[in-house]
């Protein structure tokens, strides 16, 4: 079997769990990888599960001119495919990447299998309503993997680097990066969402969750599209189709009564608990616990039993 | 200017839906459409481009010839004119065919600026977007939550999980709209009178063979049956003794 070209995201010169995940994801298909990243001198030891590393010199700001090189590197290296995690940054460069190889892409993958010498995607289709599997017959397989789904292999990386440039003429290109005000975890990334509705009453009782989502350390906090569309919060929080599909290990919704298209959103997390007024509440039919009860009476006690947890840890 | 919204026409989000006998696509029976939620915001952004820079929007669809009540709804809300690329098979098709359908298209009116929503709520690939711009050469900036553009470039703001990045960009471009960038007008009487007068295009689709075949399509799977644990904060202690001992989440 061919090589399998993934891009690996840095953070402070080491590669991004999301990143570590879609690598695991192509190992697991058998084939041997190349991870490839911007920046020189970055730790390819680190990247897990790759039998090579490529790192690429020059100006990165350029998602086109990014994109052109990721391209080059799987011609050059004859891979059978290109893989990112279904990041903000691998979402942006995939589909460019697929495009300079008039392949066919698979976004936010949930299952990427081998048969013979063919990959497979295994994807959600309208946010999970459906879940369709798929293959390309193009000669190249170009996918993005969902964040929290697969798990990093656990060879370690290659100490040995080679070296390539981005050397398009950039059309577009990154001239200042804001970093979030808190640095809160982004809904797709975070181990634990805890999310709330409009149970909660009131915007500022959205402090409760948060109270909720520092004690657990790991977690951040995710809404309703009722709530954001009310103006409570910001729709980067939103879990539903016409926000993030999510698939934490566990998820709280509070107060949430469960519209389809939030199921849609969240049915594919490990546990989910729900805490409704409403013991009819939809919610309930997906949720693996429940509490019937207000979650204004509810949450500073959960919030306390799991400080206790975390201190005795 | 020269500017183009590319809508899609999906599925309402509230839409239940079943997979058809042979377990390879979706039951049609039932269903009903909308303009996707995104692109609604691509809409609104044309229009706003218009208003600030003069020009013509133009509507450009990919999908079903029966597909025109929503495309009316786009003239009704700003739109000048519309272009359906005719697809009898619009359910079916992959982002690269789709992608390569729009470029040809894109190219044709000599696009100064497409917009198109960030995702369609259908497939979920937030692939066509970057894909048509990299078939034309073009830039293209994704998630966009505010934008300036000049005669021939522009700057716009991006949402990443991490934060916000600033992006400049030279024009012809695609921009891909996220929530945030406006608020979408509501059509009035006077628009959709106007509407059933502009004119509306229709074309053959200019299609190569999809790359992505479907082996099945399947309802997700039905979680187990959960329990409701109790009632009020008598309940926590049961709740965390199950996440820990049953569930091990902690």
């Amino acid at each position: 079997m061919k090589p399998i070209l993934v891009f690996v995201e840095l953070t402070a010169g080491a590669p991004r769990r999301a990143s570590l995940e879609a690598l695991g994801a192509a190992r697991a298909t058998g084939a041997e990888t190349i991870a490839i990243f911007a920046g020189e001198g970055s730790n390819s030891t680190s990247c897990n599960g790759a039998q090579k590393a490529i790192a690429l010199s020059g100006d990165d700001s350029s998602s086109d001119a990014l994109a052109s090189a990721l391209a080059e590197a799987v011609k050059s290296n004859d891979c059978s495919g290109f893989m990112a995690a279904a990041s903000s940054a691998g979402r942006d460069l995939a589909p460019r990447v697929a495009a300079h190889l008039d392949a066919v892409l698979f976004s936010d993958c949930i299952g990427i299998t081998a048969a013979d010498d063919q990959l497979n995607a295994r994807r959600p289709w309208l946010a999970g309503k459906v879940i369709a599997d798929l293959a390309s017959n193009a000669s190249v397989f170009c996918a993005t993997t969902r964040l929290n789904v697969f798990t990093s292999s656990e060879e370690t990386g290659p100490d040995v680097c080679e070296t390539a440039a981005i050397s398009a003429e950039p059309k577009a290109r990154v001239v200042s990066v804001e970093a979030k005000a808190s640095a809160q975890l982004d809904v797709q990334e975070a181990p634990v969402v805890i999310s709330g509705g409009r149970g909660m009453g009131e915007p500022e009782q959205f402090s409760l969750l948060e109270g909720l989502a520092a004690a657990f350390g790991n977690a951040t906090v995710g809404a309703s599209r009722a709530v954001v569309d009310a103006g409570w919060r910001p729709h980067a929080e939103q879990v539903g189709q016409t926000g993030k599909t999510v698939s934490p290990q566990l998820y709280f919704a509070v107060g949430i009564s469960g519209a389809i298209q939030h199921l849609a959103g969240m049915r594919t997390s490990g546990v989910i608990v729900a805490i409704n007024k409403d013991a009819e509440a939809p919610i309930f039919k997906v949720a693996d616990y429940g509490i019937v009860g207000d979650a204004l009476e509810i949450l500073p006690v959960l919030t306390e039993a799991i400080q206790e947890i975390k201190a005795e840890a | 200017m020269n500017i183009v919204a590319c809508v899609k026409r999906v599925p309402t989000t509230e839409a239940v839906v079943k997979v058809a006998d042979g377990g390879t696509s979706l039951d049609e029976s039932g269903l009903s459409y909308m303009i996707s939620f995104y692109d609604e915001l691509a809409l609104e952004e044309a229009v706003r481009t218009k208003e600030a820079h003069g020009g013509e929007v133009t509507v450009l669809t990919l999908g079903p010839s029966e597909g025109t009540k929503e495309i009316r709804e786009c003239l009704a809300k700003g739109g000048d004119r519309a272009e359906l690329l005719a697809d009898s098979n619009w359910l079916s098709r992959d982002c690269r065919a789709s992608a390569k359908a729009l470029a040809a298209k894109l190219s044709d009116l000599g696009a100064d600026v497409a917009f198109m929503g960030r995702v369609a709520t259908d497939r979920d690939n937030a692939a066509v977007g970057p894909m048509v711009a990299t078939y034309l050469g073009w830039a293209c900036v994704t998630d966009v939550v505010s934008l300036e553009l000049a005669e021939d470039k522009g700057t716009a703001r991006r949402e990443t999980e991490t934060g916000i990045e600033t992006i400049e960009f030279s024009l012809p471009a695609i921009i891909t709209c996220n929530k945030g960038l406006n608020e979408p007008r509501y059509s009035n009487l006077k628009g959709i009178m106007a509407a059933k007068k502009k004119p509306l295009e229709e074309s053959p689709a200019e299609l190569v063979d999809n790359q992505a075949n479907v082996i099945a399509l399947t309802p997700p799977s039905p979680r187990p049956e959960g329990r409701i644990l109790g009632t009020g904060p008598d309940a926590v202690p049961v709740l965390i003794e199950a996440l820990r001992n049953e569930a091990k989440v902690l």
